[in-house]
């Protein structure tokens, strides 16, 4: 077991300075000089190149990565060129809506989406089965900005139960705070909740026509007791895995409805910054991206290991 | 790749019999003839011409002249939404095309060497998978530069490791099975092995596969588009016209419900249509009816 979780660290490890690398080098190629673009329209050569200098740009490739990538580490991300503040700043203001945002959608699709998938797999073929997973296949299908341009009319322009966009920040409150979340969240939510209640059912399905579960409901368990803690143990490895995948969609998620909302989140920022060249906030927030992504999967395959007797064992 | 399935007893008559039985199949087959003949009818009619501004029409409801109403130029939405299927049908198809003919042989040959190619593979492969789609499409398109071919591009990378992912999983559910054993004792080569019995083993899985990524290609696109990222105006695309509607969206409404629509019928029909598949050809499936 803890051969297990030391590989999939090392793999995590691994991916992390790949991907460090390949953000790096995608930004070097990259068209664009950031002095030039400080210094505007009528900056003279020699100015751009003392800027460059005084930026560490014409130091050698290798070594620019190193501190880069060093600077990572210690959270010192260097200064955005067009909002000339510290990168890391930004970045806990940005995240400060995108993590609650990305958080609440996620448990909001999961308690959804289990229970639906349980209720369908466990009445196959019935009416029920075919209504939850007929309303499955429209919530797949339906993309999250245009149900949320739905729901910003239906709720905010028609309702007015809350604000059809903007964020007053933590500080005018938790409620209005989270009510300006709330739209959001339930956009980025539903297509995710249809994909997972989908996977649930099917992963549930295969488990319920396994030889074991005869077994048990052979030997006189009940059907609950028989899905509940037989079928659903074992339909988790498929539904554990979506969430992962799940939660790189609901980051990369967040960079459309953010933009919907009007919400200053991170994907907001990182979206703003690439369409203004602001290198060192595309690096770094992109970093961070992967650098979330890379740890939800590896609690993934830990949490295969606490599902997965098998697993454990195995060296 | 050919899509054959090693079910003896079975026809094609059997098939199709059974094809004319199943809803899911049937209804997204239609709506996907449909979306295409829409799509097909637009190179050579539609209402009114999408590239002419009537200013004169602007934000109109709908009405029998204007079926789906008009937008802030006066254009007609349903011409639009018409001309708008080609762009999203052609990056989506194009973007599978890229996925399958890349990630399926990477997987098939990771399951069938095993070891450290596999293992390499993988890793690629969790490399990509670490950076999430749309963010990587975006910086793509930042690049290369907004428009359909790039988002192409920007799509089908995100769909090699997908179809790696499953070829691989679904080869090395065949591998440990008898009758590759025998294949082996027969003298056969892991490549052909691979070619003649995995592949057509797995193609109902890269099948049903190929229409979930179809659907979500044509998601992407429009996500890249409304980011303004996707096709460039003139040419209209769902993702344009719905970021247009947004701040429409008091006034006119139809603006974004429309091509929307669209989007979701297009998608549910592609969706429906690869779930039908896996009924009809995967005996597993059937059984469990």
């Amino acid at each position: 077991m803890i051969a297990y979780l030391l590989k999939r660290l090392a793999i995590a490890l691994a991916t992390l300075i790949l991907a460090s690398i390949v953000v790096f080098a995608v930004l070097e190629i990259l068209p664009g000089d950031p002095a030039r673009l400080m210094l505007g329209m009528n900056a003279s050569a020699d100015q751009i190149e003392l800027l460059r200098d005084q930026m560490g740009l014409n130091a050698p490739l290798i070594w620019r990565y190193l501190h880069w990538a060093g600077g990572l580490l210690s959270l010192d991300f260097g200064r955005s060129y067009t909002y000339s503040v510290p990168v890391i700043d930004l970045v806990r203001e940005r995240l400060a809506v995108s993590l609650p945002l990305a958080l609440i959608a996620l448990a909001l699709s999961t308690v959804i989406a289990i229970p639906v998938g349980l209720f369908s797999a466990s009445r196959r073929g019935r009416a029920g089965d075919t209504i939850s997973m007929g309303a499955a296949q429209l919530g797949v299908a339906v993309p999250n900005f245009w149900f949320a341009l739905m729901l910003i009319y239906v709720f905010a322009v028609w309702l007015r139960l809350v604000p059809a966009g903007g964020f007053p920040g933590w500080s005018a409150g938790i409620w209005p705070a989270l009510k300006s979340l709330l739209l959001p969240a339930v956009a980025l939510a539903l297509p995710q909740a249809a994909i997972l209640a989908r996977v649930t059912r099917s992963a549930l399905i295969e488990v319920l026509n396994e030889d074991y579960i005869r077994t048990a409901r052979a030997k006189g368990l009940p059907y609950r007791t028989v899905l509940w803690r037989h079928a659903l143990r074992n339909a988790m490895i498929p539904v554990l895995t979506i969430l992962g995948l799940q939660f790189a969609f609901l980051l990369a998620g967040t960079i459309i409805i953010e933009n919907v909302f009007y919400l200053p989140g991170l994907g907001r920022l990182v979206f703003q910054a690439i369409t203004q060249r602001d290198l060192i906030v595309v690096e770094s927030v992109v970093m961070l991206l992967v650098a979330a992504v890379i740890a939800v999967n590896l609690l993934v395959d830990f949490s295969y290991a606490a599902v997965d007797p098998r697993l454990r064992s195995r060296s | 790749m050919t899509l054959h399935i090693d079910i003896p007893e079975e026809t094609l008559g059997g098939i199709l019999a059974k094809a004319f039985r199943n809803t899911a199949f049937l209804t997204g087959f239609v709506i996907s003839v449909l979306i295409l003949l829409m799509a097909a009818t637009s190179y050579v009619w539609t209402p009114y011409d999408v590239t002419k501004l009537v200013i004169a029409d602007k934000t109109q409801g709908p009405s029998l002249a204007h079926w789906f109403g008009t937008d802030h130029f006066g254009r007609d939405i349903l011409s639009m939404v018409m001309v708008g299927a080609r762009n999203s049908i052609a990056v989506a198809l194009v973007a599978v095309g890229i996925g399958m003919g890349v990630g399926v042989p990477l997987g098939a040959f990771a399951a069938a060497r095993g070891g450290l190619v596999d293992e390499a593979l993988m890793r690629i492969n969790d490399l990509v998978f670490a950076f999430p789609a749309l963010l990587s499409a975006i910086m793509i398109t930042a690049i290369f530069g907004p428009g359909a071919v790039n988002a192409i591009i920007a799509i089908g990378i995100f769909n090699i490791p997908v179809f790696a992912r499953v070829a691989r999983a679904g080869a090395l559910a065949i591998w440990p099975r008898e009758f590759i054993l025998a294949a082996r004792a027969a003298g056969k080569s892991s490549t052909q092995i691979t070619i003649e019995h995995v592949l057509p083993n797995i193609a109902t899985l890269l099948l049903v596969q190929g229409t979930i990524q179809f659907a979500l290609g044509i998601l992407a696109e429009a996500g890249l588009s409304y980011l303004g990222l996707g096709a460039q105006p003139p040419m209209p695309s769902w993702g344009r016209m719905l970021f247009d509607a947004q701040t429409r969206m008091v006034a006119a409404p139809w603006m974004a419900i429309f091509p929307g629509m669209a989007i979701v019928v297009t998608v549910l029909g592609l969706n429906l249509l690869g779930d039908g598949i896996a009924d009809i050809l995967d005996p597993k499936s059937r059984r469990q009816r």
